[in-house]
């Protein structure tokens, strides 16, 4: 499949009005409102365009499997710095950025957003677009590369994309501690506030796990200061991956799942059902049947904004709403980059 | 290039002063010339131009109120925070309100425990470190005018720094930016969790050079400070080998604190401002810094010093105290001042190039200073391939000055060309207009003002800025094509 084949397909689509679903390996279907309108399958647009190590950088189209990239880069001792989830086979590259979720390495090493450095868009007129670029800094226009990480595709085909990356760090080691949430919440604040190699943290009932990342002296060293359980690498791999791509126990189960993005300082969030944290306490995780609109004015009274990440009945909307202004500059934007409306309508909010 | 002084029209200059003084004090109303030409220019001083008002407000009502009186009478709003900017961003409008946000200096809420620090847009970049200091935290990102420099200035034009390979820039380190719509409309980006719902509109007004909101709070992260940290100071006799240390440091899975590097001219100019021992022999400078724990810092430095051996350093320093550290940077950070000790004015260039093509960019640079016979030393954040090539020149000759122009017009358009962008940290403001026409495509651009018209559908806020409207795109295409300047057939490509 060509970039002009993509093209036609926009025109031709936006011609009639048609509603088109951008769609890669399916493995995000579940997270945000129901897709709906034709399929647009971008996996036939693949393949990596450039990639220099010593730059750390990587350009590749869209439809590019998630793991391939993966794969690629860890021969050169390199990673997505933000540890994607991928949530089942076949993730794409497109995919990984149009919807912006970041792993457990999120609160140290960023967001997709953060590592999102350019892409070429084809926007709902079929023209192509190229903001940013491969240079680590570059501010000549508005930084709409960085908008489309999240934007679940609505904007626009996210058709090629370039990512900052980082070297491999060269340890990393797992220590397992015993504790409450509150008393996790605080020590992982107090910690974070501290010149240590934290790359990922989890707590749940009553376990905090952590991850330090960095030079096998500094490691030593911080563990040491730390105290702690180790866990085995291999037992360490999996619990993490678990954790990432939820098929840790905590996610199984048909309770809805929520998504709760917090300040890291804010204290517990006192809802009925279970709670894994992450991200030092600014990511939590809940399994809840609570009311949607219950589970949001908690999230907003912590300074935070509540996600109904996993769930059979999404009719409260995956995503808080927003204030008039910021829905009006959502719609404006919306119909700027989309004139007829015709990307994954609905997906993001329901009145676009 | 210019100091046009447009003729301010009287009338309305007394009807808009009216109206502010209606809710403004008169010492936050200026508009008499000898109080308004002292804001005619921002760090970029080759540009001025006397605003027609000056207003000061204290407070978000008054600012609220400002822009609601403009936006009303059609009125140009251009807002301006500490005036360091290099791109003229801040440029005053002749027919409208210069919007000063100098009186917001507070810090309005410090977290030590969430690290994080609520300050107004017109607190220094580096007081902010200052004040968090006692709980050992800091401010990451240090643009080398950060004693100056307002953090709101350094979310409007998304600042960068010598250490932002590895802590990022503006953009990686701020949360949420409060601010208001031309329109007199609060409005929060992002917020104090890690993410907010919907579109990233804080990644959209971050860089966005005062054209979408007028800053009036911002949310900063805060990071633990380091240990320790140390700085490599190695010499080459050769700048492309210099060059290939940087790459190979990255290859070898390193990511520095800070990695800079001078060339020969700009090494001798900072020298003699600064004393710091640098090697006036070396064709470059590559100075190297890691930080972390100190077994970290240990580590590292000894796998640089190895890697930059092996690419052919010709002589190696490691900082053996934080005296040492600070005395090895003190130059680099002084570049600017430090060549504006050698030539009456200089041109900084912002450029950011793939690193890879360094060695051409830096030739290219070379053959253009025996073309337009003007001397021009080199500094270059290195780790992030952002060049700052200065342009030594005297103002006071009309030939200089046109020559200069040609020769950044042509630099920047080579950064283009090689796959990088003409503003790395500087931001377009006037001074790299015409430039964007040559980055971007007619249909980019008109996207950028689509963006623009969400926000500000009658243009009034900060106009003529950052991104050039399709009339000067056309007009710049046919003066490209008479004067002849880039692209030149004659001039190799190497």
């Amino acid at each position: 499949m060509s970039l002009e084949d993509l093209r036609e397909r926009v025109r031709e689509a936006a011609g009639r009005g048609q509603a088109l679903c951008i769609r890669g390996g399916g493995s995000k279907d579940f997270y945000g409102n129901a897709p709906r309108g034709e399929v647009l399958d971008t996996r036939g647009y693949a393949g990596v365009v450039s990639y220099e190590p010593t730059e750390l950088v990587i350009t590749a189209r869209c439809g590019t499997s998630l793991l391939e990239i993966q794969d690629l880069l860890e021969k050169q001792n390199q990673v997505l710095p933000f540890e994607p989830p991928h949530f089942g086979a076949g993730a794409t590259l497109g995919g990984c950025v149009a919807a912006g979720l970041s792993g457990p390495r999120r609160a140290s090493a960023g967001a997709v957003r953060d590592a999102v450095l350019g892409a070429r868009l084809v926007d709902g007129r079929g023209q192509l677009l190229s903001f940013g670029g491969q240079v680590m800094k570059n501010v000549a226009g508005y930084d709409v590369s960085r908008l489309l990480a999240g934007s679940l595709g609505t904007l626009g085909l996210i058709a090629e994309v370039s990512l900052k990356l980082l070297p491999r760090p060269a340890a990393e080691r797992t220590l397992r501690f015993e504790m409450t949430q509150a008393k996790a919440l605080e020590s992982l604040n107090r910690w974070a506030g501290q010149p240590l190699p934290v790359s990922a943290s989890a707590w749940c009932e009553g376990r905090l796990a952590l991850r330090l990342s960095g030079a096998e002296s500094a490691l030593r060293a911080a563990a040491r200061k730390l105290g702690g359980k180790d866990v085995a690498a291999e037992e360490a791999a999996r619990f993490w991956a678990g954790v990432r791509e939820h098929t840790d126990p905590f996610f199984a189960g048909e309770a809805p799942l929520w998504r709760l993005s917090l300040p890291s300082g804010a204290g517990g969030v006192a809802l009925e059902g279970a709670q894994l944290l992450e991200w030092g306490g600014a990511l939590r995780w809940l399994r809840t049947g609570a009311d949607a609109g219950q589970v949001r004015a908690a999230a907003a009274r912590a300074g935070g904004h509540a996600t109904l990440f996993r769930a059979r009945d999404k009719s409260a909307g995956a995503f808080a709403p927003l204030p008039p202004l910021l829905a009006r500059l959502h719609r404006d934007l919306k119909r700027s980059f989309d004139p007829a409306g015709i990307f994954n309508p609905g997906r993001l909010y329901a009145e676009f | 290039m210019g100091s046009a002084l447009p003729q301010v029209d009287p009338l309305l200059q007394e009807r808009v002063s009216r109206k502010l003084r209606e809710f403004l004090p008169e010492r936050a109303v200026l508009w008499q010339p000898e109080d308004t030409r002292p804001y005619e220019c921002d760090g970029l001083t080759a540009y001025r131009r006397v605003p027609m008002v000056v207003a000061l407000p204290e407070t978000e009502e008054q600012v609220q109120r400002i822009l609601r009186t403009c936006h009303g009478m059609d009125v140009p709003v251009v807002p301006r925070g500490a005036g360091t900017g290099l791109s003229g961003g801040a440029l005053p409008p002749g027919d409208g309100v210069l919007l000063s946000m100098a009186k917001f200096m507070r810090v309005l809420r410090l977290d030590p425990v969430a690290r994080i620090a609520v300050v107004q847009p017109g607190v220094r970049n580096a007081a902010i470190s200052d004040v968090v200091s006692p709980f050992g935290l800091y401010y990451a990102p240090d643009p080398s005018s950060q004693i100056a420099c307002s953090i709101g200035g350094n979310v409007a034009e998304n600042s960068g720094g010598v250490h932002c390979l590895k802590y990022g820039l503006t953009v990686h380190n701020v949360l949420r930016v409060r601010g208001y719509t031309i329109e007199g409309e609060p409005v929060d980006f992002g917020s104090e969790a890690l993410d907010a719902p919907g579109y990233d509109l804080l990644a959209l007004a971050i860089g966005s050079e005062g054209l979408l909101a007028v800053t009036t709070e911002v949310t900063v992260r805060l990071l633990p400070k380091p240990e320790t940290a140390r700085v490599i100071m190695a010499s080459f006799d050769d700048v492309e080998k210099a060059g290939e240390a940087v790459a190979a440091v990255i290859a070898a899975g390193i990511v520095p604190a800070g990695l800079e590097m001078m060339d020969k001219p700009a090494t001798a100019a900072v020298e003699q401002f600064v004393h710091a021992g640098y090697d006036l022999e070396a064709a470059a400078i590559l100075l190297c810094e890691s930080d972390g724990t100190a077994e970290e810092v240990e580590e590292e430095i000894a796998r640089v010093k190895e890697v930059l051996a092996r690419a052919g350093a010709t002589r190696l320093a490691v900082s053996r105290d934080d005296a040492e550290r600070l005395r090895f940077w003190s130059g680099r950070k002084a570049a600017f001042p430090a060549v504006g000790r050698i030539s009456p004015d200089y041109y900084c260039m912002d450029g950011t190039i793939p690193k890879r093509r360094l060695g051409e960019v830096l030739n290219f640079i070379g053959a253009l200073e025996k073309k337009y016979g003007l001397r021009c030393p080199n500094v270059f954040h290195a780790g992030d391939g952002n060049l700052h090539p200065l342009i030594l020149f005297d103002a006071n000759s009309a030939d200089e000055l046109k020559r200069t122009e040609a020769f950044a017009a042509e630099v920047l358009e080579k950064c283009v060309e090689v796959g990088g962008t003409i503003t790395g940290e500087h931001g377009v403001g006037v001074e790299k207009i015409d430039q964007m026409c040559v980055q971007f495509t007619a249909a980019e651009l008109e996207m950028f003002r689509a963006v623009k018209r969400v926000f500000d559908a009658k243009g009034l806020l900060n106009p003529g800025k950052a991104v050039p409207t399709l009339h000067r795109c056309a007009e710049f295409g046919r003066m490209h094509v008479k004067s002849g300047t880039p692209p030149r057939p004659e001039l190799p490509r190497f």
